[in-house]
């Protein structure tokens, strides 16, 4: 049974990734170059030419590029590939509310999916599974993403998306579902609607779960696979770079090898900009070598990761990163949706109120509950209850609306939340890290 | 003639009524009559009082939030359908009560209502044909 979907390239020498990294490299700057003024503009300003790209060292060459360069671009303007050569666009909320919207050519899908193929075969998935895909379907690239790799591997995809939770455990048992994708979260209420539908997990098929889109701890993997029944594994991607599939936990699950032959993947000081050293901790930085649509240069993830390049018990050569111990910036992951303070506080000055707030998260039965508390003021107030809680209400909605996620409105006393002198707390994270 | 009701904002948390009515106490007023509504994570204290404009300004001096409402005040006979009478003549009148809390006065047989609605003047003109006597800020603390 082949336990690497694509040993080639999973198992390669150092020399043969290079020179498809190099080779990816010099390809990707010249599209940038001719096909994004954004870069060519941003070449022009250093002097660098194509040409003077021979092999993927002269990678730190390159400027870097970050979200608000997305932002800026919106929606399109980034794009390498004219419109007829797309064939799908993905998008996930910003920070002002603004999306950004990635595309793919079908060559880049085809990447991405094998990543995502790599994952479930890394997972100890096979052709003849059966795979269940409980992330979101739609913009967001979690479940049209794990559910093209399972078609490209091969496999019977179960398309269920994500919520309606006792359809899902009917469908684990009657459909016999072997490997589960979903976020971890979910996983866990997944697995608290089996117990309570009285179903054994051991009786179920199911063997794997593939779990990612937001933070989780080892905690957490421990309980999961104890309330499922099965081996539970990390999958890391984002959508700028393709989505999930990037980089996937293998059976040794001591961190997650990266698709370097398509996203190459650095570590840098995030106040310096320099490279760091293997096995240190810094900002993860991706190169999208193996992208047409959207060649991302450099791209700041503002994750917190290390990479390692020990041989890995599993035979696979590709280079591992950490799990995420956290971000350079203050961005929440909330029930799989990326929530920035700064949303918070743009709907609050959208409202005509203070800015003063405080976000408190907490997992309550296995969910993200997310409570924003304000504070109460002349303006809101009202003698009669109906009135403030209108007033709740529509905060709550806007917040909603701006944030694709809900969050509990609490209002507060004035001058009782922490004011900001400098650096205000404004996020309290109780979830176990 | 409304009387002013002073509403202040209370957070639910040990300790909070004691602040505001120390506060009162501090600023020499005399609380008459209360009413806290109250939902799972605040209240709405309302108040009143001898002094209200007084009891306004010292409770936002504290950083709280506060506000002046003008609300109904009618002296009914404290005898059993005393109260359903006077409630009648808005219902007959389709006027909607918000809220409405009572309290008994020195005043033998008479007890004394707060009452809330949407439109004030049409609520007294109601009243006062029905015979419904309204008393003012005066009438209270005499």
């Amino acid at each position: 049974m082949p336990t690497h979907y694509n040993p080639e390239i999973e198992a390669a020498s150092p020399e043969y990734l290079r020179a498809i990294q190099s080779a990816g490299l010099i390809k990707m700057v010249r599209n940038c170059y001719d096909n994004v003024p954004f870069y060519k503009a941003q070449f022009d300003q250093i002097g660098l030419l194509p040409e003077d790209i021979k092999t993927i060292d002269d990678l730190k060459k390159l400027p870097f590029t970050g979200k608000q360069d997305l932002r800026d671009n919106y929606p399109f303007g980034l794009f390498a590939v004219p419109q007829e050569d797309l064939v799908r666009i993905h998008a996930s909320s910003g920070t002002t509310g603004k999306q950004t919207v990635v595309g793919y050519t079908k060559e880049d899908l085809d990447h991405w999916s094998e990543g995502c193929a790599r994952a479930i075969v890394a997972a100890g998935g096979r052709r003849d599974d059966k795979v269940h895909v409980s992330y979101g379907y739609g913009l967001f690239t979690g479940g049209l993403g794990l559910h093209y790799g399972a078609e490209k591997l091969g496999a019977l995809v179960i398309p269920v998306s994500s919520g309606n939770t006792a359809r899902q455990v009917q469908i684990l048992k009657d459909f016999e579902s072997d490997i589960l994708c979903c976020t971890p979260s979910y996983a866990l209420v997944i697995g608290e609607a089996i117990k309570q539908a009285g179903i054994d997990p051991a009786d179920l098929p199911l063997r794997a779960g593939i779990f990612g889109a937001e933070p989780w701890s080892e905690n957490m993997r421990r309980e999961i696979e104890k309330m499922l029944n099965i081996k539970a594994y990390d999958i890391y991607g984002l959508s700028e770079i393709a989505g999930p599939g990037v980089a996937y936990e293998c059976e040794a699950q001591s961190g997650m090898h990266v698709c370097e032959d398509y996203f190459y993947p650095e570590i840098i000081d995030p106040d310096t900009l320099e490279p760091l050293p293997d096995g240190e901790f810094g900002e993860l930085v991706f190169t999208c070598i193996g992208k047409e649509a959207l060649p991302l240069v450099r791209y700041r993830t503002r994750d917190i990761s290390a990479l390692t390049r020990e041989k890995c018990a599993c035979g696979r050569s590709l280079v591992k990163m950490q799990k995420p111990k956290g971000r350079t910036d203050d961005m929440l992951i909330i029930r799989g949706v990326n929530v920035f303070p700064s949303q918070v506080e743009h709907v609050i000055l959208s409202l005509g109120m203070e800015p003063n707030y405080l976000i408190e998260v907490e997992r309550a039965d296995n969910l993200d509950i997310m409570t924003v508390k304000v504070e109460m003021s002349e303006n809101l107030f009202s003698d009669e209850v109906r009135r403030i809680e209108e007033a709740e209400n529509k905060i709550k909605n806007a917040l909603q609306s701006t944030l694709g996620v809900s969050a509990k409105v609490r209002l507060v006393e004035p001058r009782s939340l922490p004011r900001s002198e400098g650096k205000a707390v404004r996020v309290i994270d109780k979830r176990q890290k | 003639m409304p009387i002013k009701q002073i509403s202040v904002f209370v957070e639910n948390k040990p300790g909070r009524l004691a602040d505001i009515t120390s506060i009162l106490a501090k600023a020499d007023i005399d609380i008459r009559a209360l009413s806290i509504a109250d939902t799972t994570d605040y209240g709405i204290l309302r108040l009143i009082v001898s002094h209200p404009d007084k009891a306004l300004e010292v409770v936002r001096q504290e950083g709280m939030t506060a506000s002046a409402t003008d609300v109904l005040a009618i002296a009914i006979p404290d005898e059993p359908g005393g109260f359903a009478q006077a409630i009648s003549v808005l219902a007959q009148n389709e006027i909607s009560v918000e809220y409405a809390y009572a309290f008994i006065t020195p005043r033998v047989g008479q007890a004394y209502i707060i009452i809330r609605v949407a439109d004030n003047d049409l609520a007294c003109s109601v009243l006062s044909e029905a015979g419904i006597r309204q008393i003012e800020q005066s009438d209270i603390f005499d």
